[in-house]
């Protein structure tokens, strides 16, 4: 199958803007603006059953829907911090096939009435936001950017916006603190994003790869998309592919693909020919999924399967644990991430953290005892359900669930 | 000299980019600004930031310290970030980056004696598929390096050594 949104892998100067429109691209956006109502413009989104790409997989037509008709102005915000250990899908998409991701927030700028949109990338992409303001440049020069679009009283302006550094401004409404001027720290929700966002007006928030979707799906229908992928997940997904692979990368496939094909298909198998023990379908955020029976490898990925196995696909950053790794030695790993992380706004999560990463850092030191494994697993579970954001619960889950899925290992740890 | 003496048209062009009453998203492009002037951040340029933008010393410095890219120290001019995080980890970078920090005769967060280079463990840098790999903040920019290795990361600190002379 021809790619969706990696079609750089077929078109090479898909980058440059006159490759980009002669394979198609920007009619979808004139089509929007010069022939259809912004209402029009959302329905065929909902219709394409496109869900959320940043890891919640929230129905992308219906978040649109919800922006507050009554206050104004709309801000549309595209969520480009791709921080999450594992996922590295937006950045080959910005890097690669720009252009599609740029006409997809402003084919949903328009459908959201936004004249202005904010790009928030992480810091470190700096580069990327460079070329991008390029691109931005040139589609203003070409007129598909600026004052009365195509004769038409619609405008837009994008701007890009450089965090410093900060996996919680992946958060939406720490993304929109971060934009505003101040440290990135979580909002307490009621009220959301659109109904009271940026500068508090409605404000939407999508994923880059979101984004990248909605040109492909204006041109060729929702009906189209829909056809491709599972009922639950419609569509394509980018399984950005790492760990104990002999070929991580991303790779694009229709949802329903299954972890054997993602991993023997196009990963080419594990290293050193070992054996899968856990995978991470979620990145540092999973519930580690044990894999103790080669059947499970044949589990479809989409959004329901996925959670049968008491895990999430999330963004879909599937990190392959093979039995050289100890879980002692993973969860160390991911608290001492989070731990860093937390914003430090709410309780639960900047204590819990920090005393997680003493009990998981004395346990693989060998300096633990049993106790401390329980204390550990105790600690975890007085967070869940108690943090103010999705950070904190996301910091307990490898810890419950390896604690849950390979005590032995810290059985093992604690005895040496 | 305030920063919108020294680069009136940059700092312009950043307050351009939001609404009036949303002034004070212009702080952290202006921070990005006052260490690439500088090399880090220091108080005066906070002070000539929270001026600018009507708002306290004191909330600057709080986004400052919130923010990793942002130092109040002078270190390496060059600083190599190498991402240790649990998928580069897999991949080999934990031992990278004890090779490239013995190599230099530093331990992880210091610099080197010559004031070139500071290295430095960091946080998932969204290249898991590339390890090992780090970035290089310099003071214009933040440039990816991957599938590093040693040999081609010491012949990196040298270009960078002959560039400054």
């Amino acid at each position: 199958m021809t790619h969706v949104l990696l079609r750089h892998r077929e078109i090479p100067d898909i980058g440059k803007l006159s490759v980009y429109q002669n394979n198609g691209g920007l009619a979808a956006f004139k089509n929007a603006v010069t022939k259809m109502k912004p209402g029009e413009v959302i329905d065929v989104v909902k219709n394409s059953g496109l869900r959320g790409r940043g890891g919640a997989g929230f129905p992308t037509g219906m978040k649109w829907s919800f922006a507050d008709a009554k206050s104004w102005p709309h801000y549309m915000v595209a969520n480009a911090d791709e921080s999450e250990p594992g996922t590295f899908k937006d950045r080959e998409v910005m890097e690669n096939n720009p252009f599609q991701f740029l006409e997809g927030v402003m084919i949903g700028s328009y459908a959201v009435g936004a004249n202005i949109a904010y790009i928030y990338l992480r810091g470190e992409f700096w580069q990327i936001a460079e070329s991008l303001d390029r691109k931005i440049a040139e589609l203003e020069a070409e007129g598909y950017l600026g004052d009365k679009i195509f004769g038409t009283d619609y405008s837009l302006r994008i701007y890009t916006h450089l965090g410093a550094g900060a996996y919680i401004c992946g958060e939406e409404t720490a993304l929109l603190e971060s934009l505003e001027g101040r440290r990135g720290q979580p909002r307490v929700r009621p009220p959301f994003p659109p109904s009271e966002g940026l500068y508090g007006k409605p404000t939407i928030i999508n994923n880059v790869e979101t984004f990248t979707n909605v040109p492909m799906i204006m041109a060729n229908g929702a009906e189209w998309y829909k056809s491709i992928g599972t009922a639950d997940a419609p569509g394509v997904k980018i399984f950005s592919l790492s760990g104990r692979v002999r070929k991580p990368g991303n790779y694009e496939l229709p949802f329903g693909t299954t972890f054997r094909d993602l991993i023997y298909k196009y990963g080419g198998g594990v290293q050193d020919s070992r054996s899968v023990r856990a995978i991470m379908p979620a990145g540092a955020s999973s519930s580690l999924i044990l894999v103790d029976d080669d059947s499970i490898l044949d589990t479809p990925m989409d959004y329901l399967e996925v959670r049968k196995l008491k895990s999430e696909l999330g963004s879909a950053s599937v990190i392959i644990i093979d039995d050289t790794v100890s879980m002692d030695w993973l969860i160390n790993k991911t608290v001492h991430f989070f731990r860093h992380e937390s914003c430090g706004k709410c309780t639960p999560c900047r204590e819990g953290t920090f005393w997680m990463s003493h009990l998981t850092e004395r346990i693989h030191t060998g300096q633990a005892v049993k106790a401390d494994v329980d204390l550990l697993l105790n600690v975890a579970k007085q967070m869940q359900g108690k943090c103010l954001c999705a950070l904190g619960e996301f910091s307990t889950m490898a810890v419950v669930s390896s604690l849950e899925r390979f005590r032995e290992d810290f059985d093992k740890a604690v005895q040496a | 000299m305030s920063l919108a003496e020294k680069y009136p048209q940059e700092v312009q062009q950043i307050l351009s980019k939001y609404p009036p009453h949303g002034k004070r998203s212009a702080l952290m492009p202006l921070l990005f600004i006052a260490q690439r002037d500088e090399g880090y951040i220091s108080k005066a340029a906070m002070q000539d930031i929270a001026a600018l933008l009507d708002i306290t010393e004191t909330e600057v410095a709080g986004v400052v310290g919130f923010y990793t890219l942002y130092h109040e120290e002078k270190e390496g001019k060059y600083r190599i970030q190498v991402c240790t995080d649990l998928p580069c980890a897999l991949r080999g970078a934990e031992g990278f980056m004890g090779d490239l920090c013995d190599h230099l005769k530093i331990k992880a967060g210091e610099t080197t004696e010559d004031g070139l280079v500071t290295v430095e463990a960091v946080m998932c840098l969204a290249a898991c598929d590339r390890a090992p790999m780090f970035q290089l903040q310099g003071p214009d920019a933040i440039e990816y390096h991957e599938h590093m290795t040693v040999e081609k990361t010491m012949e990196l600190i040298g270009e960078l050594k002959q560039s400054e002379g």
